[in-house]
């Protein structure tokens, strides 16, 4: 199995003493397949989604990528995994400004040692960013930004793709087209892709959805 | 013998040059309290020698040359002016101790008085470098740009200059000298305390004042002292007023009062007949009494007096002609010309100290 | 409304008390500094206006020889014999005691005139007679207790060092007799000719500019001292701007909150002047009091080195003034006006709904290190022209100001140049990103590394130029103070006794005679030497010289001046010069550091002939190193020499390097201050960069780069930029101490220095500027380190 979790707690400190917002929950996810994860704000599946990324460490439970426990992973080997396994596309600020959208786009799979120039160009060719390849983040729109952040991802070759509200800052055909790349290059990787989202038309295109309230899986 | 206390004011002012040159505290009358046994002292019947003895005696602590005149021009306006160079030594011995080390000091006033002002001005120097001092033949007493002289005493030049003022006078002495006291021998108290004194009271004078704005021709009268000494004056002497008068008809009357601290004044006179002859009166024949004050430079000033010597027949009121006659200089006094009427008229000149 | 939204902007400094901190320290150190600087300065100048005030009389006018030149009694008493109110001053120097002699005619002189005496009674007629009295101030009598002068009254308001003597006591103390001006004190009388009739040869001047020549040769060290201080000011205000930003960068969701709520952007912006007002008040308070104790603990070597160097004596102690406490607070209230207007102005024009977006730095940067780049061109022009087209202290200051300035606009268009190059070498994608990081960074820390340049090119420029002097002053001292021992002798019969009793026992005696006389219309000092000596030809160093110039000094034909002379009248060897009266050709320049006046060398025969009166009461003494002692002894026992009056070479050259080494202390503090305020500016600018890096690191840490390799690539960045900036500082600061030795010092001093270089003194700075930029990048690189992973993932997720 790609990814297993099973039942992660995580609180976060507040000034009332910790809150918790994963109560325990569970899922798994195989190579190839794709998953949404939806709830309202604040049901903790952006949290989740950071402890299956190794962004961050669960109170509680284990999270096993290819079956190897990350929970207790220290911060050098979380930073590897995220190099070399796993991929995050987040919702808005995944590009780095120093660099421009080439080096945008080749920089994790060179950090993994994976970079393969026909690939990455390949990829920028199917995300249309071709023309955009010497311009620098700033200079893009929000959809080129975030195709960007596709290709970065899958030009890594990452065995599991996270993506956390992807499309949540894209106007909704901006968003529909942007899901749509993603899921067909992600499963054509053979990646297992797991979503988080509002965006009751991005969860419908995934495999399978699953709803988290409260904290828990419903 | 009580002009013999003529010591007067003007020691006063020569003591003030060592006491301005080198700010000396003031004892006494301007450091006169101080002993005086090292130097030389006038002795009775010592023949006054000339013209050697009209030059400097630098044995003796303190010395003047003080000349006065009465001045008047083709209009009839009456002005006075004043001219004096006082030495004073710093050391009895007048060894110098090198170049620059005189061990004289010498100090000059000059002023002039018209009816509406009074311009007065001073000189400071050290003896032996050529700036001041006194010479006998050819006569010269000089301070800078001041002179007094002549080929001898009876035929002067005077001049002085202020930055506002100035005088050229010729002097040309028309009767003898007058010796004071005994002979010149004047003594001062019953301590013996004395010094030697006479004067040229015959001088007619000629010349031109100057002023900013004018040049004045004058003709009138002057009248030279001279004197020497060693001697303090007492300690309780707060001041003096010195009356130097020229009565018509050609007689000539000095005299003047030393205020005291403790006790009523002390006063002298000479009274001087046109041919020279000499009377010196003692303590009380001569008396002066302020009729009136003035404010002159913040001080009650008598400006109006009553004099007599009844012995002589005199009786009068002196009037200053200018009461705003004040040497405002490093040791302040009055000194201006004064008119004379009552029993005899006459002009001279009148000098207070001690006003503070 | 007004409390209200005060309450609100002030909660933000008990949240961020580091902050507050931060800003209060920067505005403090900044003012501590200027204060400090400003503090010795003016007490300096102070002791100089004194001593100035009483030379000069109270603004009197002078008459002087218009050629320069004393003035005859003779002539004196012409003009008082025509009128004129003139009062002779002797002046002169008493190298033994080191104790300047004003000889003054008390008869002539107002008493206002004399210190001390508008109260009277400071001095009796003992100040006249006999051997004579000095008036000194009651430090100087401390310092001459013992020593054979005259009797010594001590006077309140005699600058230290001073002696005021009567004309007689002045004349014998100093050997003579000429005026070396007269005072005009009062009006002449009526009808006094003009001063032209009377005395063409002389004319009236205005009194002299407060503090004289003095206070010219010193206004250089101020100058140095001054442009320390206001680089450390301005050091210190971009910490100021650093911490303004910051606070207001962080307020920004509060200041909008508080304008959609109804606060006139007006009131705002009002409220945080107000704001920034009182926390420069505080601030300008606290850095006087800290520049006070810096200046305090500064001063006595300050006034030991203007002692040493230039003789002006200055009070070791510290009086606070009224002025400079007020020009302390009012400078940390401009400067903080200064740093936060561009800030103010922001708000002020912030749109109420204005989407709280990163700034974009790059684009901005790179317009703005254009904008730099231009006005670095213009001040570079403005150097060259001050450079070549005019002359004089002021174009070389100018010159220095305009050259640093241009070389801290240009720095980071010179940076980005460098890293542009550096990054060529990257390979892989960390070291990509890092080059490219590091340019992006540049512009938000260029005020910082501004800051460290200018810190880094005065330390070294004035470094440089304090070890130049003292490198080519020792090596001088070397050579020039051949004899192996200097005595003088009390009397000529004296001398007369010490001759006859060292002939035998020495290898050679050497005459040194010295008259101080005009020099090409200025006061100057003439010697008299044993030319024939080869102690003279072998060791005399000279930097420009005819044939036979030692043959012909020696035989009276022509004489030496020293390089001030030369340069200051462009008397080089051929040229004419008359001494006393005796007209002669300059064969030879030497260098005579230290000495502010014209000097010229004679040979003895000649002296003799030109000065009879001068008597030879110096000797320089040539003996065998390990016969020295013994000739002490021999000298003081047999001869009656007091120990005192015998100086060997060596503690002379101690004495002389005992001043550098004080030099040193006041410049090494001063760099180790200015070199720590521009290490805090780079701290305070990396915490305000750190807030707004968050966007920047955190794709970078989701792809897989550690908390802690990011934070090692921060330190690492802060040490490159500091090296580069290095780099970058060293010519100029070379330039710089070309400036200093080249041109600031031929025109302040009248002597050039050669440049020597310190690669070891480098090193020692460039280890210390990293360690200093190290040691500024370590707290935010610890932070970052210790960062939770949640603060770094709400990049992701919040709008900020």
């Amino acid at each position: 199995m790609l990814l297993e979790i099973e039942n992660v707690t995580k609180s976060y400190p507040s000034a009332d003493g910790p809150v918790p917002v994963l109560r325990g929950v569970s899922l798994s996810l195989a190579a190839g397949e794709t998953l949404a994860l939806t709830g309202d704000s604040g049901s903790g599946k952006s949290t989740l989604l950071h402890l299956a990324g190794g962004l961050d460490a669960p109170d509680g439970g284990r999270v096993l990528i290819e079956g190897e426990d990350i929970a207790h992973y220290d911060d050098r080997r979380r930073a590897r995994l995220r190099r070399e396994t796993v991929s995050v596309i987040f919702q808005q600020f995944n590009l780095i400004p120093s660099l421009d959208v080439g080096a945008n786009i080749a920089f994790q799979a060179r950090l993994a040692g994976r970079h393969d120039p026909a690939w990455a160009r390949d990829l920028a060719e199917r995300l249309g960013l071709a023309a955009h390849l010497s311009k620098y983040p700033e200079q893009l729109s929000g959809g080129q930004q975030q195709r960007v952040a596709i290709g970065r991802t899958l030009a890594a070759r990452p065995r599991l793709v996270l993506a956390d509200e992807p499309t949540g800052n894209l106007d909704e055909g901006t968003g529909a087209e942007v899901a749509a790349v993603m899921r067909d290059l992600v499963t054509a990787t053979g990646a297992g892709l797991l979503v988080v989202t509002h965006s009751r038309s991005l969860a419908d295109r995934m495999g399978r959805r699953m709803e988290l309230r409260g904290g828990r899986a419903l | 013998m009580n002009a013999d206390r003529l010591t007067r004011r003007r020691f006063l002012c020569a003591a003030s040059i060592t006491a301005m040159a080198t700010r000396a505290p003031a004892q006494g009358f301007a450091g006169l309290g101080r002993a005086s046994e090292d130097y030389a002292m006038p002795r009775r019947g010592e023949p006054l020698r000339f013209p050697a003895d009209h030059g400097p005696h630098p044995r003796f602590r303190i010395e003047w040359w003080y000349l006065t005149a009465n001045l008047r021009d083709a209009d009839g306006t009456d002005y006075g002016i004043q001219w004096t160079l006082f030495r004073s030594a710093l050391r009895p011995d007048d060894a110098g101790t090198g170049a620059w080390r005189s061990a004289q000091a010498w100090l000059g006033h000059a002023a002039l008085t018209t009816p509406e002002l009074h311009r007065a001005d001073e000189r400071f120097a050290r003896g032996d470098i050529g700036q001041a001092g006194v010479t006998v033949t050819p006569f010269e007493a000089r301070i800078d740009d001041w002179s007094l002289s002549g080929p001898d005493f009876d035929r002067l030049d005077l001049r002085a200059a202020g930055p506002d003022f100035g005088y050229e006078l010729a002097l040309t002495a028309e009767g003898p000298l007058v010796f004071h006291g005994d002979d010149g021998f004047s003594v001062k108290s019953a301590a013996g305390q004395a010094s030697r004194y006479y004067s040229q009271p015959f001088y007619r004078a000629e010349g031109v004042l100057r002023l900013p704005d004018r040049e004045i021709a004058v003709t009138g009268r002057a009248w030279l002292d001279r004197e020497w000494s060693s001697q303090p004056l007492a300690a309780d002497q707060e001041g003096w007023d010195w009356f130097s008068l020229h009565l018509e008809g050609g007689a000539k009357l000095m005299g003047f009062q030393l205020r005291s601290e403790s006790g009523p004044a002390f006063t002298a006179a000479t009274h001087i007949a046109p041919d020279g002859t000499t009377e010196a009166f003692p303590d009380g024949a001569f008396s002066a009494e302020p009729l009136a004050t003035a404010e002159v430079a913040g001080r009650d000033i008598p400006v109006r007096w009553r004099i007599a010597l009844p012995a002589r027949g005199i009786d009068g009121t002196v009037e200053a002609l200018n009461p705003d006659a004040w040497n405002g200089l490093a040791f302040p006094y009055w000194e201006g010309p004064v008119r004379l009427s009552g029993s005899h008229d006459g002009i001279g000149y009148l000098e207070m100290t001690g006003y503070e | 409304m007004i409390r209200a939204g005060l309450s609100a902007l002030l909660s933000h400094w008990r949240r961020r008390p580091f902050q507050l901190l931060t800003l209060v320290l920067g505005l403090a150190t900044a003012t501590a500094l200027w204060s400090g600087v400003q503090a010795i300065n003016a007490e300096a100048r102070a002791s100089y206006d004194e001593a100035a005030a009483v030379l000069a009389g109270p603004a009197l006018d002078t008459v002087e020889r218009a050629a320069g030149g004393t003035i005859a009694v003779e002539e004196w008493l012409a003009l008082r014999r025509a009128g004129w109110q003139v009062s002779p001053v002797i002046e002169g120097r008493l190298a033994r005691h080191d104790l300047a002699i004003l000889g003054i005619d008390p008869f002539t002189l107002p008493p206002d005139a004399i210190p001390g005496e508008d109260d009277g009674a400071a001095f009796d007629a003992g100040f006249l007679t006999g051997p004579g009295q000095i008036l000194v101030a009651p430090e100087t009598a401390q310092a001459l207790r013992g020593a054979d002068l005259p009797p010594r009254i001590e006077v309140e308001g005699i600058p230290p060092g001073t002696a005021y003597a009567d004309i007689a006591t002045a004349r014998a103390l100093l050997g003579q007799d000429g005026f070396a001006r007269l005072f005009v004190t009062g009006p002449p009388s009526l009808g006094a000719p003009p001063l032209e009739r009377i005395a063409p040869e002389l004319e009236r001047r205005a009194p002299r500019a407060s503090g004289g020549d003095v206070a010219r040769l010193t206004d250089s060290f101020h100058l140095n001292l001054t442009a320390f201080g206001l680089l450390s000011f301005a050091v210190g205000l971009f910490i100021v701007r650093g911490a303004i930003a910051l606070a207001f960068e962080q307020r920004r969701p509060v200041f909008r909150t508080l304008r959609a709520l109804g606060l006139p952007r007006a009131t705002l912006a009002g409220l945080l002047a107000v704001e920034l007002l009182v926390l420069a008040l505080v601030s300008g308070a606290l850095g006087v009091a800290l520049g006070w104790l810096v200046a305090s603990l500064l001063i006595p070597d300050v006034a030991a080195t203007l002692r040493g160097l230039y003789g002006a004596e200055v009070s070791g102690s510290l009086s606070l003034r009224p002025s400079w406490w007020l020009s302390g607070v009012g400078i940390a209230v401009a400067g903080t006006a200064l740093a936060g207007a561009a800030s103010l102005w922001r708000i002020y024009r912030l749109p109420i709904l204005a989407p709280a977006q990163p700034r974009a730095w790059a684009r901005a940067g790179a317009r703005a290190a254009w904008a730099q780049g231009a006005g670095a061109v213009a001040c570079a022009g403005v150097a060259l022209v001050a450079g070549f087209a005019f002359d004089g202290l002021v174009a070389g200051f100018v010159l220095l100001g305009a050259a640093l300035l241009a070389a801290a606009l240009a720095l980071p268009l010179a940076l980005d140049a460098g890293l542009a190059i550096l990054s060529r070498s990257a390979r892989g994608p960390r070291a990509e990103w890092f080059w490219a990081d590091t340019r992006q960074q540049v512009p938000g820390l260029s005020l910082a590394l501004m800051a460290l340049l200018l810190a880094l090119a005065a330390n070294v420029g004035v470094g440089t130029m304090v070890s130049s002097f003292r490198l080519t002053f020792t090596g001088w001292l070397d050579q020039r103070l051949a004899s192996e021992l200097y005595v003088r002798a009390e009397t000529p019969a004296q001398a007369a006794a010490l001759t006859d009793w060292l002939g035998p026992r020495t290898r050679e005696i050497l005459p040194i005679q010295s008259t101080d006389t005009p020099l090409a219309g200025t006061p100057g000092e003439v010697f008299g030497v044993a030319a024939r000596s080869p102690t003279y030809r072998d060791h005399w160093p000279l930097i420009a010289q005819a044939p036979e110039v030692w043959d012909r000094v020696a035989a009276g034909e022509a004489v030496l001046v020293n390089e001030q002379l030369a340069r200051r009248d462009g008397l080089w060897p051929g040229a004419e010069i008359e001494i006393a009266g005796w007209p002669t050709e300059v064969a030879g320049v030497y260098s005579d550091y230290g000495n502010p006046l014209p000097q010229a060398l004679v040979g003895l025969d000649r002296y003799r002939a030109l000065f009879p009166e001068s008597v030879a009461l110096n000797f320089g003494i040539r003996v065998a190193p390990d016969e020295t002692a013994a000739l002490i002894r021999g000298m003081t026992d047999e001869v009656g020499i007091a120990r005192e009056a015998i100086s060997d070479q060596a503690s002379i050259k101690a004495f002389s390097l005992g001043i550098f080494e004080r030099t040193f202390t006041v410049t090494a503090a001063l760099n180790v201050l200015t070199l720590s305020v521009a290490g805090l500016a780079i701290l305070t600018s990396l915490l305000t960069v750190a807030s707004m890096r968050q966007p920047q690191l955190a794709p970078v840490w989701a792809l897989g780069l550690s908390r802690a390799a990011l934070a090692r690539l921060e330190l690492l960045r802060a040490v490159l930029l500091a090296a580069l900036t290095f780099v970058l500082a060293l010519p100029v600061g070379l330039l710089l101490a070309w400036i200093l030795l080249d041109v600031i010092n031929v025109e302040a001093f009248g002597w050039r220095l050669p440049m020597r270089v310190f690669p070891l003194d480098w090193l020692a700075l460039a280890g210390l500027s990293l360690v200093a930029a190290a040691l500024a990048a370590l707290l935010p690189a610890i932070r970052l380190r210790r960062m939770p992973p949640a603060r770094l993932l709400q990049v992701f997720a919040n709008e900020r």
